[in-house]
């Protein structure tokens, strides 16, 4: 026992954990606020999953072609936007059940990264490195103690990830298309009488969860690893919609929530391989429980005390 | 057009279509999707060994394929077949191990009794949070796959660890392996398709003709209607996800007891996930979940044979992917079928 709190303390103390819980935090963060687009806008989004993936294997696919890393980032934008526009597509114009057109997004998001390996790399299972982006040092904030070594060398996703909790923000609460994306996804017959296209509202958000989850998956392969294994997402898209509920579908909540989650993964991480705690080879799958678990608990206590925006899920029809 | 004859028409057509695509998608990657498709067909139907194998695999999906549909038919999507499977094999692999010397009158069914408890706790858990607070299924399912797959993971590679190489379980006692019915070279079709098979007109006959049956397709259909005709909308959603569960736990244990009598990490290999796109084609409704299954349970089999031309086996899911795509958004495969109508 005491041994377990020395390592905790061991842990919580060194500034790389801190780092590492940013690094995890990351891609969780790009999906949840593509959650909260989509879900605000009226609009349940569970492809995620399937779309992180997809962006976590395209820009690997296009650094491998191309030899340039932020090329291979951002080309996932428009592969995850077009992705995602099929969920759109069923679920605004046709008033599909968005739950299963978002699960049938995520098979087959799993099927074309699986498919596409050998044709493409020659080798299923994984792909060879090909490349990471650079982190970059902020100067005068990695020379402050402690927080500089915990925050100031870090890839530029991450501070991008940070930004666009704020970008999202100003955007949803502070702007006249915010207060529309609210609207749709309240009460659509008020808004479509106060002259609001609805459908048009409702693509936005949903093609915003595509480019932002897209870009969360990226992050997993060339910003983390450098390279795409199969489903290397690992359900980080199911803890991000996770995420988005518990943050009551507002950029600051899903902020917040996503760093707890971050947080329990790094610290399943560094607790495993503590040399404290000589953790055993056999008992390490255990560690990995640990965010799930937190997800659980996190999102049973607390889901009765957060809000769904009251029209999401529910398909738009527009009287004639 | 009546809903029957949609209910047939949809998820056909779907499948038709998912085809035309992945043949597409072949081209692509510059193979014959013809040649391709011959040798799914002959991997799945070709002979005897071939067929009895697709019957296998059949076996657990029709299990998965029900534990999906009846969620959906009481108005939950129970993602997490996949999870109840493996806590139904593990539980059902613990009891099985340790029942050397029972008769296999008592053994066989003790240990199919403990893998429907182990799904059914599993699913349970999510049952209840949803009741209770109100976290959607859909979550907490996924968070419970999950944590099935990584304790189950450290339970092979630890405490019930044995032998070298892929981690698995000891064996079961032989008294509570399933009897087979037919043997084909090395492979065995077991007892356990006819239970499946079973299930599924029990549940056929508990959704048409049972009370409790007629109370969960009110829910599903209307729970507010439900809860006003007296209903109670909580105790249905418990009783619905143990149902389900139970299927799907019981799909885990017959594949410990008739397939490889003992835990593998690939004993689920995704057959719970696969219960959602069969639950879809059969259209939730026992009988189809039986033929949808066997489909599926075909483009598996027959999709190993296909890497032997070079296209890989993926592509069955990316199938299965368009087909739940187009039954979820199924008025696109209504109107193109209408249009079709007007213009003759």
């Amino acid at each position: 026992m005491m041994r377990v709190l020395l390592a905790l303390w061991d842990t919580f103390t060194n500034p790389l954990f801190y780092k590492l819980t940013l690094t995890a935090t990351t891609p969780l963060l790009f999906a949840a606020l593509g959650g909260v687009f989509s879900e605000i806008t009226g609009v349940v989004n569970i492809a995620l999953e399937g779309i992180m993936l997809l962006g976590a294997f395209f820009s690997v696919v296009v650094t491998y072609y191309t030899g340039n890393v932020w090329l291979g980032f951002l080309s996932v934008i428009p592969i995850g936007v077009g992705f995602v526009w099929f969920h759109a597509w069923a679920s605004i114009k046709w008033r599909g059940n968005q739950v299963v057109s978002g699960s049938a997004l995520i098979l087959i998001a799993q099927g074309l990264t699986g498919f596409l390996m050998e044709p493409i790399f020659g080798q299923p299972g994984q792909t060879p490195y090909v490349g990471r982006i650079p982190e970059v040092t902020v100067p005068g904030l990695s020379k402050i103690p402690f927080l500089g070594e915990a925050i100031g060398t870090q890839s530029p996703i991450v501070y991008l990830a940070f930004a666009l909790v704020l970008f999202a923000w100003v955007l949803i609460y502070k702007t006249p298309l915010g207060l529309r994306m609210r609207a749709v996804g309240e009460n659509p017959e008020a808004a479509d009488t106060l002259g609001v296209n609805v459908f048009a509202i409702r693509y936005f958000g949903v093609l915003m969860s595509g480019a932002l989850a897209a870009m969360g998956g990226a992050f997993l392969s060339i910003g983390e690893v450098g390279n795409f294994r199969e489903l290397m997402t690992g359900g980080r898209g199911f803890i991000a919609l996770a995420a988005m509920i518990l943050g009551n579908w507002n950029p600051i909540g899903a902020l917040l929530a996503c760093l707890l989650f971050g947080m329990s993964e790094a610290l399943a991480n560094q607790l495993q391989s503590s040399p404290l705690l000589h953790v055993p080879a056999t008992a390490k799958p255990l560690f990995n429980l640990f965010p799930f678990i937190v997800t659980l608990v996190v999102v049973a206590g607390l889901v009765g005390k957060t809000r769904p925006p009251a029209a999401d899920g529910i398909p738009y029809e527009k009287e004639e | 057009m009546n809903r029957r004859i949609w209910a047939f028409l949809v998820p056909i057509l779907s499948v038709v279509f998912a085809l035309i695509v992945a043949a597409v998608i072949i081209v692509l990657i510059g193979q014959n999707p013809l040649v391709a498709y011959k040798a799914m067909v002959l991997g799945a139907f070709g002979n005897v060994q071939a067929f009895t194998d697709t019957i296998i695999k059949t076996t657990p999906l029709i299990l998965t394929g029900l534990a999906v549909g009846f969620g959906f038919r009481a108005g939950l999507f129970n993602i997490g077949a996949e999870g109840q499977m493996i806590m139904g094999g593990i539980l059902a692999t613990v009891v099985g191990m340790n029942l050397r010397g029972i008769p296999p009158a008592l053994a066989v069914p003790l240990t199919m009794l403990f893998g429907i408890l182990g799904g059914m706790a599993w699913a349970s858990i999510a049952g209840y949070l949803k009741a209770k607070t109100g976290a959607h299924e859909v979550v907490t399912t996924i968070m419970l796959n999950w944590i099935a797959s990584h304790l189950s993971s450290y339970l092979i590679t630890g405490p019930l660890a044995v032998g070298s190489g892929t981690p698995k379980s000891p064996e079961i006692a032989p008294s509570a392996k399933l009897p087979p019915i037919l043997t084909v070279g090395a492979m065995e079709l077991t007892s356990g398709i006819v239970i499946s098979v079973l299930s599924a007109f029990l549940m056929y006959i508990l959704l048409e003709k049972t009370t409790t049956g007629y109370e969960v397709k009110a829910v599903g259909f209307n729970p507010y209607a439900a809860e006003y005709g007296g209903i109670s909308i909580s105790k249905n959603i418990v009783m619905c996800m143990a149902i389900s569960g139970a299927l799907a736990g019981l799909a885990g244990a017959l594949e410990v007891m008739g397939q490889y009598h003992r835990f593998l990490g690939t004993l689920s290999g995704g057959k719970g996930f696969d219960g959602i796109s069969i639950a879809l084609i059969g259209q939730n409704h026992p009988i189809g979940i039986i033929f949808a299954a066997l489909l599926i349970a075909a483009l598996r089999t027959g999709s190993n044979n296909m890497q032997f031309v070079g296209v890989p086996k993926h592509i069955v899911t990316i199938v299965q992917g368009i087909v739940i795509f187009l039954v979820a958004a199924d008025r696109i495969v209504r109107t193109i079928v209408i249009r079709k109508k007007v213009k003759r």
